[in-house]
């Protein structure tokens, strides 16, 4: 511990490639969960995002298993729980428990693959709680492929998305397509997730594609203001989290989550303080009723 | 007024299991007139919208709106979209103007925000168009609504009982502002409501729909005592108080959940 804050040791490991590599792909990742979070707020998607990485996990297990690139994997699970929770949970009633009962299914069904897996424990904790440092050059490029990819779709379909996101009844009624947005977005999410587990872990995911997002929502509620905002909440987290984590060669989930949640509480104590300040603005009283 | 219908039904007719809603329906709506559907609760007003915004399928016949959905304003009833998460009312009424396009939207920003601000402003909404959407009064909202209908400029309006939640003085204004809207741009407006006499001096025509039986025409041909109680099959009584219909019956359908306008006048 008492590596903690060595700032000498920091800078000599930043020089280092693989460090460089891992906060390239932070800080792509970083671009990606704050264009895509406050989108992920909107729709109320938190707990399929989780959902979604508990398959991630699923995939990368089953990549690591047959020897295949673990990026591989993450991508095809979370795609396909991203299209699963689309279609099992059509109605907005039914969704939660869908979620939790494919959630489930898919952890325990990591956990078998990972038990059957005999190579290095560390690559089985890196999974559910993140090593960014596993991205190397060569899957970096996959990294950033997939990372152009979700960029390159939203933005093509980021207004009508945004349209169904926040009023669907009227964008139904303007003719937007939903039924083609929604799984759309949710494969968007499956591969965005997928990046995620790579660097921050499946059981911290949430960190990077919902905290920013939601911090930037509680003080802004303009759609442009709330993704730059969201977009620097993220990168702040993931690339904070990773120097941080450098000196001790902790596990960058930690720092990553805390930076996050903090940046969170900060937004909701400016919102309260705001909320105080125009309160003792005199609101017009409405009259009561004369009956 | 040329007559050019922007929305057309023939025999149109909806049913749900053993329920008929309204069987033969053959109207046709031209560019420019104001339509009101009148009816009790669960007499089939907000289907009949559902189905010219293509979401409800008819059980037999055609319905038709000359142009598609991008040609539709509408105004969606109070609470229906209940989510408005996170956004302001000056982005929703954009959204009414282009959301439904593919893109960013970066081209065309500086016109883009004028008429969304001219669309504001014709509603009066200039003081709170720019606070969260969901943490306006249902007056503000149900406001802001009928700028994002109005936005696009759209040939066909509907409208789901806009005038719900407001005041008697923003229901003239609203109302106004959407007879200026088919006067001046030739907008078709079928307008769903429970309260005719704040429209009352617009209307064209009335559709009024009853138990699965209807009747269309000018409202001083349907809004009377013999029609209304053929209608309901019940004695109705249609009175005219200083330009004001009152509808007063002894069937109890008749009466409806929302506030009654005597009570409303008095308030």
């Amino acid at each position: 511990m008492d590596k903690f804050g060595d700032v000498e040791l920091t800078i000599d490991l930043l020089a280092l490639p693989f460090v460089q590599t891992a906060l390239l792909a932070a800080a792509i990742l970083g671009v990606v969960a704050g264009v895509i979070g406050p989108l992920i707020v909107r729709r109320q998607m938190a707990f399929a995002v989780h959902g979604t990485a508990e398959l991630g996990f699923t995939g990368a297990a089953a990549a690591l298993l047959l020897g295949v690139g673990v990026e591989y994997g993450a991508v095809a699970g979370a795609v396909v729980a991203a299209l699963a929770l689309g279609l099992l949970g059509a109605k907005a009633s039914e969704r939660d428990s869908v979620i939790g009962v494919v959630l489930s299914f898919g952890l325990g069904l990591g956990v078998l693959l990972l038990w059957f897996y005999e190579g290095r424990a560390s690559s089985k904790l890196g999974l559910l709680f993140g090593q960014v440092i596993t991205v190397d050059s060569a899957n970096l490029t996959v990294f950033a492929g997939s990372a152009v990819l979700v960029l390159g779709v939203l933005a093509v379909i980021y207004r009508p998305l945004l349209f169904a996101s926040v009023d669907p009844v009227v964008a139904a009624a303007r003719g937007v397509p939903l039924r083609v947005l929604t799984p759309l977005f949710a494969v968007l999410v499956g591969i965005a997730t997928a990046l995620g587990v790579q660097t921050v872990g499946v059981l911290l995911v949430l960190a990077l594609l919902v905290t920013p997002a939601a911090a930037a929502c509680r003080v802004t509620s303009s759609p442009f203001v709330a993704t730059v905002l969201s977009i620097v909440f993220a990168e702040v987290a993931v690339l904070g989290g990773i120097v941080l984590s450098l000196a001790p060669g902790a596990p960058i989930s930690a720092f990553v989550t805390s930076i996050s949640f903090v940046i969170y509480l900060a937004c909701r104590l400016v919102e309260w303080a705001r909320s105080r300040v125009t309160g003792r603005v005199p609101q017009p009283v409405s009259a009561p009723a004369s009956r | 007024m040329t007559t050019q219908p922007a929305v057309r039904l023939v025999d149109a007719s909806l049913r749900f299991g053993e329920r008929t809603l309204w069987s033969r329906l053959t109207m046709a709506v031209q560019r420019g007139e104001f339509v009101a559907v009148l009816g009790p609760n669960g007499s089939g007003k907000t289907s009949l919208l559902k189905v010219l915004l293509g979401q409800q399928r008819l059980s037999s016949g055609t319905a038709e709106v000359i142009g598609g959905a991008s040609a539709i304003g509408y105004v969606p009833q109070q609470g229906a979209s209940e989510a408005a998460n996170a956004i302001r009312g000056i982005d929703l009424v954009g959204l009414g103007l282009d959301g439904q396009r593919w893109g960013l939207g970066l081209r065309g920003m500086r016109k883009r925000r004028q008429r969304v601000e001219e669309a504001v402003a014709a509603v009066g909404a200039e003081q709170f168009a720019g606070k969260p959407f969901n943490q306006l009064s249902g007056g503000e909202q149900q406001r802001l609504r009928v700028a994002q209908a109005l936005v696009g400029e759209p040939s066909v309006l509907l409208c789901d009982e806009p005038l719900l939640s407001l005041d008697l003085a923003h229901q003239q204004a609203i109302s106004e502002l959407i007879d200026r809207q088919r006067r001046e741009a030739g907008t078709a407006v079928l307008f769903v409501t429970h309260e005719i006499n704040p429209i009352l001096q617009y209307v064209d025509q009335v559709l009024y729909l009853v138990d699965g039986r209807f009747r269309i025409g000018r409202p001083e041909e349907v809004m009377t005592t013999q029609v209304l109680s053929e209608l309901y099959r019940a004695p109705v009584r249609v009175v005219n108080l200083d330009g004001q219909l009152h509808v007063a019956g002894a069937h109890s359908a008749v009466c409806e959940d929302e506030p009654h306008h005597v009570h409303q006048a008095a308030g």
